[in-house]
């Protein structure tokens, strides 16, 4: 195995695998830690906020479950957006790009109104051990999708000007891991905080 | 659409960069778009079910060991396909692992020692 | 030479992009390894004569009973600053400055995988240090340990732990990039024929201290967001009165600060492992023993934080299971210890500077290593948490261990980074004094442990008998203060000596040794191709049937191949670029606008994304 040391694109590797590919699987089992270490705040301080509103108090499962449809939803269009570059097909990838995109935003939206309807029933940051805990994980949650949407955004601008064709596969490849990854985070926040039953203190 | 590129999915280039025929041999199968299609609505219906379930009291004892099944299925699918680990180098999958089995354990330890089980 | 010379240079908008890569400016953009590592060195080495100088105060304020040289809020700054400096701003950083410069050296590389993101790194880390040392100027510096338990921390009304939370945020974004960008290296950019069990030991510690900084910093950065979000904020994750529980930080802490003491061992293990052979003329002894230990140990250094945590209250079975652990990680360790001196036994030994600062790295070592067993022992650990047994511990092992291997790790490669040797005589003076400096402060603190002196006191009175080693030990740091002046004076005297350096000058064993000293910007002028362990001693020699080494008639380095007047052509070596600096800046900005105007939150976005959009567009070498 020889190795030239030209555009790092077509470098051969020790293993084969792509820097770029490894680099982001790395990354994202580190930030299993990172949610871990959310998720099991949240956990140890399941029933233990001293004042309310609590968790049966403010959730909405039906409402919060169109969000969980919709997060799957874009993971679906991320991967089809993949499978049709690497068919080679750039103008349909341009349009299941756009379309996770627009499943982001309204994930990000639905999340926003979801915590103004809190805070309108007198849950904010501060009020409680509950309020802590929840904001401060959906919050990390929710700026991973709000990064997540820049970088979708920027590889339709680089599609738009011609600049995304098969060639740059690997590239939407990385970024649909890390759309994966946040979304396979919401599968385990949603069943953990939301649907897992929080008795209220007594 | 070329040979290589059906057997594989990617444009020669992309194929060599990605080394999908190196190193252990595997040679790297892409699901098809009606499979992925396939895949987003067995989440579907997992998520629906789950919603179902919380309100179903008549299960209640049950409810925490489905919600984790259910959890534990639908993440599997998606790491699996969506995010092609099935398909791809065992090494990505190791490293995963890593991060994902030493949050769950390292976590669960720290949760144990408040005894929040035990509550 | 063709690498320097070709390179085009394109206007973008505003900025052009920079072409030097020698110069005065060309350090703000450089994104090769070897001068980032320099920069590394660098930032690291005055972070420590600042860390060190706050220990003298420490030591000056201590040396009498009674005193009040320092405060009380002032002597909880010093040692505050003291921790967080020697932890982050210096063992680190200096570890991470011979990975880089070595890592894509010994593996046959060009570079790192992510050159840009490499610099990124440094320059993050250089504004997360700064920005933490601003504190002392703008409303206090850290005042609740290293550690910053609350609700001491949470409730301190100085700004000081806020900026100690972000701080260690920024350096913590730092490092895990960094982690991720050389683990990646090691694993995918190895010259050919360099299987993992071909890598020299340096390597296989530089990947195990990556991977432990990938898992355990995500840890502390989600403690240190929860301390931020309680302190700036007023959320409840460490407030009993809301139901929080300070406990949950401990794990949090911990959970990251153990696997950090390893991170802060390994590299120091790795240097020794290599110059320990050079300098004894074997192969290093039991290598696939020393390479196993060193992942074992990063593993199991996952599976004993709570030993930190023995006096909270864990109960007897946490106790106990953390203290077996903590007995276990203790073999492979010493597993690596009968290595290291299996590899000198019967050696023909050089007592250079290097091999001084190796073989006292094994003995203070082992001391401090030993006093660690002992903590293991929970019902011991009672008597001696929180005095200054533990001081001496973690002294022995972090400066005995760790800064010693990284002194013999400066002293052996510098011929190689820059082209002239540091002055021999002087260097024994520089060990001789640090070793006996080093051992007259630390030393004499596991009797003031026992006694019952109580860490992080600004002072004790004179009845409690602790005066006599008191004072031995504030002499013994400013000995060990003119024996790091001697280094320095050796250093800059090493600059007054022409630059010209063979390539291996130590009959050294591994790659770095085959190209020139310093090498060119690429490195090699050919990959090599790599057949053995130690590939450059079978390059140089070979044994006879009755085991002895002889040389290799016309094989070996002799001289490194081309010396650049053959080398380079053709060479694309990635560009230099602004961007990672700008994008780091971004960080100090927001966080300062975190602490005290939202305005200056958006103003520290701009770089951010300006650098990251910038770095994207740009190609990675044009």
């Amino acid at each position: 195995m020889e190795i030239h040391a030209q555009e790092s694109e077509h470098l051969a590797t020790s293993t084969g695998l792509p820097n770029i590919k490894l680099a982001m699987w790395l990354f994202l089992a580190s930030d299993c830690m990172l949610f871990g270490a959310l998720i099991s705040t949240y956990v140890l301080y399941r029933g233990a906020s001293v004042v309310g509103p609590y968790p049966n108090d403010v959730f909405d499962i039906p409402y919060t479950s169109v969000s969980s449809f919709v997060l799957l939803a874009s993971s679906l269009t991320m991967v089809l957006a993949l499978a049709a570059l690497q068919r080679g097909d750039v103008g349909r990838s341009r349009v299941w790009l756009l379309a996770t995109a627009l499943l982001g935003m309204t994930f990000v939206g639905g999340q926003v109104y979801e915590f103004t309807t809190f805070a309108h029933e007198e849950l904010t940051l501060t009020t409680n051990l509950f309020s802590t805990s929840f904001y401060v994980l959906t919050g990390f949650h929710g700026t991973h999708v709000a990064i997540g949407i820049l970088m979708l955004l920027t590889l339709l601008m680089f599609s738009f000007s011609g600049r995304l064709g098969p060639e740059k596969a690997e590239t939407v490849e990385m970024v649909g891991l890390y759309w994966h990854f946040v979304d396979i985070v919401w599968i385990v926040i949603f069943t953990v905080i939301y649907l897992i039953p929080t008795g209220n203190p007594a | 659409m070329s040979e290589a590129e059906r057997s594989t999915g990617l444009a020669p280039q992309a194929e060599a960069a990605t080394g999908s025929h190196q190193g252990s041999g595997h040679v790297a199968r892409h699901p098809s778009p009606k499979e992925y299609v396939r895949i987003a609505i067995i989440l579907a219906i997992i998520t629906a079910a789950e919603v179902a379930i919380y309100y179903i009291e008549a299960i209640e004892g049950l409810l925490i060991p489905l919600l984790f099944l259910f959890a534990l299925v639908k993440f599997a699918l998606v790491v699996l396909w969506f995010m092609h680990l099935k398909f791809d180098s065992r090494t990505y999958a190791r490293f995963f692992m890593m991060g994902l089995a030493g949050a769950i354990t390292l976590f669960l330890i720290v949760l144990l020692t408040f005894r929040v089980f035990a509550r | 030479m063709a690498s320097v010379s070709v390179r085009a240079e394109r206007p973008r908008g505003l900025l052009r992009r920079p072409t030097a890569t020698t110069g005065f400016w060309s350090w703000f953009t450089t994104v090769d390894h070897k001068k980032i590592g320099i920069l590394y060195g660098i930032t690291a080495f005055a972070f420590f004569i600042i860390g060190g100088s706050e220990a003298l105060l420490i030591r000056l304020q201590l040396a009498r009973p009674d005193q009040d040289i320092l405060s009380a809020s002032v002597y909880n700054e010093m040692f505050t600053m003291h921790g967080i400096t020697m932890v982050f701003l210096v063992v680190m950083p200096l570890s991470a400055a011979f990975f880089n410069y070595l890592i894509p050296l010994m593996i046959g590389a060009r570079d790192v995988a992510f050159p840009r993101l490499n610099a990124y790194s440094y320059w993050a880390f250089l504004f997360g240090g700064l920005f933490i040392y601003s504190s002392w100027f703008l409303g206090g510096a850290p005042n609740g340990g290293w550690f910053g338990y609350p609700p001491n921390a949470t409730v301190d009304p100085s700004l000081g732990m806020t900026f100690y939370s972000l701080g260690l945020i920024i350096t913590g974004i730092a490092s895990t990039v960094s982690a991720v960008n050389l683990a990646v290296t090691v694993i995918n950019m190895r010259a050919p024929g360099m299987t993992l069990f071909r890598m020299p030991v340096f390597i296989w510690m530089g990947l195990v201290v990556q991977l432990l900084l990938a898992f355990s910093l995500p840890i502390i950065t989600i403690g240190l967001t929860e301390m931020f979000f309680d302190r700036r904020f007023g959320t409840h994750f460490f407030d009993p009165a809301a139901g929080g529980d300070p406990v949950l930080w401990q794990h949090l802490f911990w959970l990251f600060g153990h696997p950090e003491v390893y991170i802060l061992i390994l590299p120091a293990m790795g240097i020794v492992s290599e110059i320990l052979p050079v300098f004894a003329r074997k192969p290093l002894f039991g290598y696939q023993f020393v390479v196993f230990s060193g992942i074992a140990i990063g593993f199991i250094g996952f599976g004993v934080w709570a030993h930190h945590m023995f006096a909270v209250g864990l109960g007897p079975v946490a106790n106990t299971a953390f203290g077996i652990s903590t007995l276990i990680i203790a073999v492979p360790t010493g597993v690596k210890i009968f290595n290291w001196l299996g590899t000198l036994w019967r050696g023909d030994i050089r007592f250079t500077t290097p091999m001084l600062f190796s073989v006292g790295f094994i003995a203070m070592f082992v001391i401090g290593g030993l006093s660690g067993v002992t903590h293991a022992v929970v019902p011991s650990d009672y008597q001696q948490t929180d005095t200054y047994y533990i001081v001496a511990h973690f002294h022995y092992v972090l400066f005995g261990g760790a800064i010693f291997g990284l002194f013999g790790g400066i002293y052996y490669w510098w011929p190689k980074v820059f082209g002239r040797m540091l002055g021999e005589r002087v260097g024994k003076l520089n060990f001789w004094l640090m070793l006996i400096g080093f051992n007259m402060t630390f030393g004499p603190m596991h009797i003031l442990g026992l006694q019952g002196m109580p860490r992080r006191v600004q002072s004790y009175p004179e009845s409690l008998g602790l005066s006599f080693w008191n004072l031995v030990s504030s002499i013994g740091a400013f000995l060990i203060a003119v024996s790091v002046l001697i280094f320095l004076v050796n250093a800059v005297a090493s600059f007054r000596k022409p630059k010209e350096m063979e390539a291996d000058p130590w009959d050294a064993r591994t790659l770095e040794w085959t190209t020139t000293s310093p090498p060119p910007e690429y490195n090699f002028d050919e990959v090599p191709v790599v057949h053995s362990l130690d590939e450059l001693w079978h390059r140089k020699y070979s044994q006879t049937q009755g085991g002895r080494v002889v040389p290799v008639p016309a094989g070996g380095s002799g001289e490194a191949h081309g010396g650049g007047h053959a080398g380079g052509h053709g060479i694309h070596m990635p560009g230099p670029s602004y961007f990672p600096l700008i994008a780091a800046l971004g960080l100090p900005i927001a966080a300062y606008g975190l602490i005290f105007n939202w305005w200056l939150v958006g103003a520290g976005m701009v770089p951010v994304l300006a650098g990251f959009y910038g770095w994207i567009l740009e190609p990675s070498a044009e």
